[in-house]
């Protein structure tokens, strides 16, 4: 633990000699910046859809978890009272906050979109609605409705479970399988780096060799590669980062009838989340270059 | 400083020193001879700690070699200056890089040194080629920037493996001479060597003993020499 502090204090400090002693290679430290690059600009995608897929599930959930429908198709002269008889029920019912009957226009205003404005809704056996708002701890749906069936035999009630479910269901998975993306471009790049260091501590067995010979310890030598790898993944994953921001920014928004595409962008503190992928590539190269060294390190005669 | 006590060396199973002793004191000039692989680079890497003897104890300033971590053996590398068989450099870097490497590595590399340095190099007779690479160095000051880089942490002990081995005789005598000078300020000296007119040499101007490993044992040469 306190060789990796040592480290640790060392990277950010900088030791100008220290870089010094392992030659420059500019190959591989392209190739590095370029897939962490890569990486970053994918991760930024992934983490993208996971928040937007976790926006979604929990809007869908909101907007709908709290609020019900009862529907009352009944013939013209028991529609009043079967809706008063239902509204009295549903105020005695526990975990119902209010109740309310949508008024004509309101219930005009619904069907507008699909029969347009001027529809005669009063004349037209349409069916009463009632709007259910819950309080916090629900109501139990199932003894609600078979009441319902006994006292108002025209009431159905909708709790929008059935749509609900599926669609929030869905947006979990989906949530899920982007974090999953993430921790394997996390993965990727360990396994990147890992590679890396182990072809540069390969390359660089003379020099290693020589600074065993006049009295380098594996800390320090270790550092060397640890603090150029570490830089790499950084700066690579930066520009990965900066580059798929810019990418999601760039995607058409929606506005307010945003869909589940238009909605790919990141909102309010969702801004901090990419910002992390550069410290955290860095961390995951500065892991994976220190257990890559020791192991060759602690090989080495 | 360093001690060598029925020591055994095997690389894979084939023993290329067994039941050896060997002990440096303070001070003390000795030159280890033999023929070509008789064992003196084996012997000189179990002496600074890059081998662990497979059977028998190597003492390294008073402390056991088996019981001694990787970091143990980096730090007593920095009392020991060992001057490699091929020299060993860090062939990116300039010479008075090279030659500074042991401060640059134990974090003692501070701005006063240069004219230390400096010294150092003009002792060896290098200052002119400090900016060049090692490369770019023939046989002899490559040998002489080995030499410098061993001793600019002031070790007790200069542990040199074939110091003249592709250095001429003038060049092999400056050598030697720089070596003399370390031992008359107070530092062990052990050479390997099979270079017999060195020793010889030597011999006329420092109290030196001859080890002469045969046959996988180490022998006190005869008067010979």
């Amino acid at each position: 633990m306190i060789p990796a502090l040592d480290t640790l204090r060392a990277l950010g400090r900088g030791d100008k000699a220290a870089d010094r002693v392992v030659p420059p290679t500019g190959y591989t430290a392209r190739l590095t910046l370029f897939a962490a690059g890569a990486m970053a600009f994918l991760a930024v995608f992934a983490l993208a859809l996971s928040l937007a897929a976790g926006r979604l599930a929990s809007s869908w959930g909101d907007e709908l978890a709290r609020a019900s429908t009862v529907r009352i198709s009944a013939p013209e002269g028991q529609m009043a009272a079967q809706t008063a008889a239902a509204l009295r029920l549903l105020e005695q019912t526990p975990g119902i906050a209010s109740a309310r009957a949508l008024s004509d226009a309101e219930q005009q205003a619904l069907l507008a979109p699909w029969f347009g404005p001027d529809l005669p809704v009063d004349q037209l056996p349409v069916p009463q609605l009632i709007e259910v708002q819950e309080t916090a701890q629900g109501y139990d749906s199932a003894g609600l409705r078979l009441r319902l069936q006994a006292e108002v035999p025209g009431a159905v009630l909708d709790d929008h479970a059935r749509w609900r479910r599926p669609l929030a269901q869905a947006a979990g998975r989906l949530n899920l399988l982007a974090l999953v993306s993430a921790g394997l471009i996390a993965a990727a790049v360990a396994a990147m780096v890992t590679l890396a260091a182990n072809a540069a501590l390969a390359a660089n067995a003379q020099v290693i060799a020589v600074l065993r010979l006049v009295g380098a310890t594996d800390n320090y030598i270790a550092r060397a590669f640890v603090r150029r790898f570490t830089l790499r993944a950084f700066f690579g994953a930066a520009a990965g980062t900066a580059l798929g921001i810019v990418a999601v920014l760039l995607m058409p928004s929606g506005g307010e009838t945003a869909g589940f595409l238009t909605g790919l962008a990141f909102r309010g503190w969702h801004w901090v989340v990419p910002a992390l992928i550069p410290p955290l590539a860095g961390a995951v190269a500065f892991a994976a270059t220190a257990v890559a060294a020791r192991r060759v390190l602690g090989g080495l005669s | 400083m360093i001690e060598l006590e029925n020591v055994a060396y095997s690389y894979g199973g084939a023993e290329l020193l067994s039941d050896l002793s060997l002990q440096l004191a303070p001070g003390s000039f000795h030159f280890l001879t033999g023929p070509s692989g008789a064992g003196k680079t084996t012997l000189m890497k179990l002496c600074y700690g890059a081998l662990r003897p497979t059977a028998g104890q190597a003492r390294i300033f008073g402390r056991d070699v088996r019981q001694m971590g990787r970091d143990d053996i980096a730090m007593c590398r920095r009392r020991i200056g060992v001057v490699h068989q091929d020299c060993a450099f860090l062939d990116h870097l300039p010479v008075h890089e090279n030659v500074a490497l042991p401060l640059t590595v134990s974090g003692q590399a501070v701005a006063g040194q240069h004219e230390n340095l400096r010294e150092l190099l003009a002792w060896v007779g290098l200052t002119e080629r400090a900016t060049a690479l090692p490369p770019e160095l023939s046989g002899g000051e490559r040998q002489r920037a080995a030499l410098a880089r061993a001793v600019i942490m002031s070790p007790e002990v200069i542990l040199a493996d074939e110091p003249t081995g592709n250095v001429d005789w003038d060049m092999s005598q400056r050598l030697l001479q720089l070596l003399i000078e370390l031992n008359r300020m107070g530092k062990t000296i052990l050479i390997a060597t099979h270079d017999l007119s060195l020793i010889r040499a030597a011999k006329s101007q420092v109290q030196a003993r001859v080890l002469r490993i045969a046959s996988r044992r180490i022998t006190a040469a005869g008067a010979d020499l």
